[in-house]
């Protein structure tokens, strides 16, 4: 038997990981240990500290360049996409917290009771909310800070294991329409095992194709594919089917058609808050692997993944624009937009170079603030029943509260990609890389999805604007601090990046190189 | 004090006062109209010392000045104005303060907030004077698509008969037209080398078909905005359902806009692709004068037949620039200037005799100068400028495009000249049946129409009144600042005015 040694690890870098799953584990001990009434005043700033911590450790490891574990690449990308995460998912834990709004937060107590229950109507009414939700978002964004750092696929599925878990649970989490929610969960939880299976398939598929590379050993570390890429005398066809299984995976989880279907169930039926988290967060670990996977390892077979994942990225944009106009229910709508905004990072993540990653990686946390805005306007627009999401609902809002209406017309127009908001100038980010790869197609199909997208967006707008209030216009909570941080953070990034995206551009472009 | 910048501070001034009027309290809706147009009035004065530091001999273009934005990408607050511009930023600071002082009740009818009103009209100003002060092709296409944002809040929120649905309209069709002009501006930020200065971008050689293609999404995006048929069918009902005031700069400026970046954009950008799609755009102006104008003879609502008008005369200033010699572009130019004048004082006043009747029906009309002498006479002369009488500015400018497209394209200026014909039609029936005539009895019913004009509505119309028969007789003020700016663009292009030989000469003057 041959010795076994422990490889060299870098405790700094990976220093954000261990604080954000220590503080995991700590929170289920509270969970466990403390008093009721005290859970919530204790779980919400620790998953704040955790996170606050975690993000100080990324902005220490700025400059480090290494592999470390092996497994593990701290890089430019990396300390990026992981800073991204972090701070949306401090906004998300934002919106999550919230009490204000209505007793015990958008959380249900006991998610195993019945639903429509008289004993579910009750607690729907009276009971607290469930502390477990800290935990739980804190596993995920911990999950997803692997996930993007993962430098074999290997740790990438455990790492995708460990995000996608408690997201499943956290979305049969909703307080009220609990058998939408656990339907929602349950979608999510079957497609979501789908796609795993299909990613672990892909994986064992590549490392039979690395095998073939004489004295090389072969593995599924991304520098071991690279090299099999270049020069294995496996069959191509293990590659192929290898690449294009992991790909299902990935962009299953990025809400790409034709793997998409889940999105709006999920979204509609999720926790407000907590389908905000899995827009912003989920997207930025999505497609930070999608771009690790397809620069580092594949970068070799670009000329044989490009035409696939092209034709993917047409397809989501069509798919998200042309749905997105019929929907009727507001969060559905946004879901289908989040659709045709996979499309548009796809557009990035094939544009060629460093400059198609530091725009993709730009895109993706503007994108990520804006929609957070959005969904915390969501959680605010309600009546009796709860959150009020069908859309003729919404007619008249800006009478009602001008205010709302005006910051949800603000995310809006970032949505359109109108100057001035973080969204054009994300737009102008993956479509100038595109252009300048010689992808005009993805392009072209780009700006004709925007102009069919316009209209959705436009409709809510008239909605609120031009309709008369009727009797039904339900009334905006007047929000609790948690949310209206959340939803000032949220705008005014949107803001801020459209105006004076310099300094985040200037950092994406630092940072927009792999270690390999 | 050429060192002064004054295409920033323009920009910027009426974006700040927007702001402060916004903050106002919805409960003094005087005092939000008094600070709009005090500032106003202070943009004007700022305009006119800007006007009055142009050196006419000068560069082509002043007043220039850059600040870095985006540096990673080349992207520059960069303001500059050549004759062109400048000229449209007169127009722009003298209609906005005319436009807030007559839509002073407007507002008021809506049942919306009045402070919020006229705040919307200074962003719309800032957004205007943006758009034609911008050197940097970023910054165009920012204030080109953010000047969408108030437009469609003045038409929706307080516009008249289906306002909804003409703001929605009149939204898409620009974005769609915006975002073919983004794929443009990318496509030609690549190949110009990751730049958007306008004089770097106007040196560099794009293959044939490449430009070609970049042409096509600016001239579309123009094309529509201008607007040209068959990209036209926005204006009518935008302008039908927009309130007087903001259909005044709809039409006077806002659509000037797309004429202007043809100027600027098309033609000096991508001159070999002009001239390749020239006789194509040539028809479609020619298609507009003649179609928009037998629509404006059978139109029944005076908003609406106002706005098919301007959709002919935007065919005239589409002859006059892709005719591309020196006196048609100057013509189509003033052309600019002198329908924003025309058009706007006949949108104004179509709005005091809505006001008035409550109905915007011609039907509903009849015979209305005996009760309203005054107000049917300024009527009167604003439908003469529009069909361009000899004396009044519209014809000098419509006299230049004719002669400076029969000197290189005869058939064209022929045609052209039909539309002189069907104009006088429309605008004499037009003014024969709501104001001429025997009287309609139920006009004495109703107490607006017993009021003639005020000392507001007088201060309205007399300087545009003013201008335009100025500008009939005496033109060369704006015609030395326009016609260097012609003549460069025309040089950017490459084409020379032909020789004129006499006997031409002769025969366009007959």
């Amino acid at each position: 038997m041959t010795e076994f040694e422990l490889p060299p690890i870098d405790y700094v870098a990976i220093a954000p990981i261990l604080i954000i799953m220590g503080a995991a584990v700590l929170g289920v001990l509270v969970e466990a240990f403390v008093p009721r009434r005290l859970r919530h005043p204790v779980q919400l700033p620790l998953a704040l500290l955790a996170v606050l911590a975690a993000l100080t450790m990324v902005v220490v490891n700025a400059d480090k360049r290494v592999i470390t574990f092996g497994v593990i690449a701290i890089d430019g990308p990396t300390l990026f996409l992981q800073g991204a995460i972090l701070v949306l998912s401090a906004v998300a834990l934002l919106l999550v917290g919230e009490r204000a709004i209505e007793r015990g937060g958008a959380f249900v107590a006991q998610a195993a009771i019945t639903a429509d229950s008289p004993d579910d109507r009750r607690q729907a009414e009276r009971a607290g909310g469930a502390g477990e939700v800290y935990p739980l978002v804190t596993f995920a964004v911990g999950g997803m800070l692997i996930f993007v750092s993962a430098n074999d696929l290997l740790t990438m599925f455990i790492a995708l294991e460990v995000f996608s878990l408690p997201l499943y649970l956290l979305c049969a989490l909703a307080r009220r329409r609990r058998l939408l929610s656990q339907e929602a969960a349950m979608k999510y939880f079957l497609l979501g095992a789908y796609a795993s299976a299909f990613f672990l398939f892909g994986l064992a598929l590549l490392y039979g194709f690395t095998a073939g590379m004489g004295d090389r050993q072969a593995g599924v570390d991304f520098s071991t594919i690279h090299a099999a890429v270049a020069n294995s005398t496996q069959s191509r066809v293990l590659l192929f089917a290898g690449m294009a299984l992991v790909a299902i995976g990935l962009l299953f989880k990025a809400a790409a058609a034709p793997f998409h279907v889940w999105t709006p169930d999920v979204y509609q039926g999720a926790p407000t808050p907590i389908t905000g988290f899995m827009a912003a967060c989920t997207k930025v670990a999505a497609f930070g692997a999608l771009l690790r996977v397809f620069h580092v390892a594949f970068e070799g077979a670009r000329w044989d993944f490009t035409p696939v994942l092209g034709a993917v990225a047409v397809l989501t944009m069509l798919v998200g624009a042309v749905l997105a106009v019929t929907q009727t229910d507001i969060k559905r709508l946004l879901a289908y937009s989040s659709i045709a905004n996979a499309g548009y990072l796809l557009v990035g993540v094939l544009a060629p170079g460093p400059e198609g990653l530091s725009g993709t990686m730009f895109y993706l946390v503007a994108y990520g603030f804006t929609v957070l805005a959005a969904f915390a306007v969501v959680t605010l627009v309600r009546d009796a029943d709860g959150e009020a999401t069908h859309l003729s609902r919404w007619a008249g809002l800006g009478r009602r509260s001008p205010l709302y209406a005006s910051l949800f017309t603000f995310i809006l127009l970032a949505f359109a990609g109108i100057p001035l908001t973080s969204g054009f100038i994300s737009k102008f980010a993956v479509f100038g890389p595109a252009l300048s790869g010689g992808q005009v197609w993805l392009v072209i199909a780009g700006v004709l999805t925007s102009m069919v997208l316009a209209f959705p967006y436009l409709r809510v707008v008239v909605m609120m604007w031009l309709s008369e209030p009727g009797e039904t216009t339900p009334t905006v909570t007047v929000p609790g601090g948690l949310t209206s941080a959340a939803l000032a953070i949220g705008v005014i990034a949107t803001l801020v990046l459209g105006v004076v995206p310099g300094p985040l551009l200037d950092l994406a472009t630092g940072a927009a190189d792999f270690v390999r | 004090m050429s060192d002064f910048p004054f295409l920033s501070v323009l920009t910027a001034a009426p974006l700040v006062g927007a702001v402060v009027v916004a903050l106002l309290p919805r409960s003094r809706p005087t005092l939000a109209k008094q600070v709009a147009l005090g500032w106003s009035l202070l943009v004007l004065a700022l305009s006119v010392v800007m006007w009055v530091t142009w050196q006419v001999d000068g560069h082509r273009f002043q007043f220039r000045e850059s600040y870095p934005w985006i540096p990673n990408w080349g992207v520059n607050f960069t303001f500059a104005a050549d004759g062109i511009a400048l000229v449209m930023l007169m127009l722009i600071a003298v209609l906005v303060p005319l436009v807030i002082l007559a839509s002073w009740h407007d507002a008021e009818s809506s049942k919306r907030s009045v402070p919020t009103y006229f705040a919307l009209l200074l962003v719309l100003e800032c957004t205007m004077l943006g758009v034609f002060a911008a050197a940097d092709v970023f910054l165009f296409y920012v204030f080109f698509e953010v000047m969408l944002v108030p437009m469609y809040f003045l038409i929706g929120s307080y516009g008249g008969h289906q306002r909804q649905y003409a703001a929605v309209k009149f939204f898409l069709y620009s974005l769609v037209g915006g975002l073919f002009m983004l794929a443009a501006v990318i496509g030609l930020w690549v190949l110009g080398g990751k730049t958007f200065d306008w004089v770097a971008l106007s040196q560099v050689d794009i293959s044939t078909g490449a430009e070609r293609w970049l042409f096509l999404g600016f001239f579309v995006a123009f094309a529509i905005k201008a607007p040209f048929f068959p990209f036209h069918t926005w204006l009518p009902d935008a302008g039908g359902a927009a309130p007087a005031g903001a259909a005044a700069l709809l039409v006077g400026v806002l659509d000037k806009v797309g004429t202007f970046g043809i100027l600027r954009y098309c033609l000096p950008l991508f001159p070999e692709a002009a001239q390749w799609f020239a006789p194509w755009a040539l028809a479609l102006a020619l298609v507009g004068i003649i179609y928009a104008a037998l629509l404006a003879v059978g139109q029944n609502d005076l908003k609406r037949l106002v706005s098919y008008t301007s959709i002919a005369h935007f065919g005239f200033i589409g002859v006059g620039i892709f005719a591309f010699t020196t006196q048609a572009g100057t013509g189509a130019v003033l052309y600019m200037l002198n329908h924003g004048l025309a058009t706007g004082l006949l949108f104004l006043v179509v709005g005091m005799l809505v006001a008035r009747r409550g109905s915007a029906l011609v039907s509903d009309f009849g015979g209305a100068g005996k009760l309203v002498p005054v107000l049917a006479g300024v009527f009167f002369f604003a439908g003469l400028a529009s069909l361009a009488l000899p004396g009044t500015a519209p014809f000098v400018s419509e006299f230049l495009v004719l002669i400076g497209t029969f000197t290189v394209n005869k058939p064209v200026a022929v045609i052209a000249t039909l539309g002189i014909i069907l104009a006088a039609a429309y605008v004499l029936w037009m003014v024969q049946r709501t104001t001429q005539g025997t009287l309609n009895p139920a006009l004495t019913e109703i107490d607006g129409m017993k009021r003639d004009l005020n000392l507001r509505e007088k201060v309205v119309v007399a300087p545009l009144i003013a201008l335009i028969v100025l500008l009939g007789f005496y033109p060369k003020p704006v015609t030395d600042v326009i016609n260097p700016a012609v003549q460069a663009t025309m040089e950017d292009v490459g084409r020379t005015d032909p020789a004129p030989s006499v006997d031409t000469v002769q025969e366009a003057s007959r």
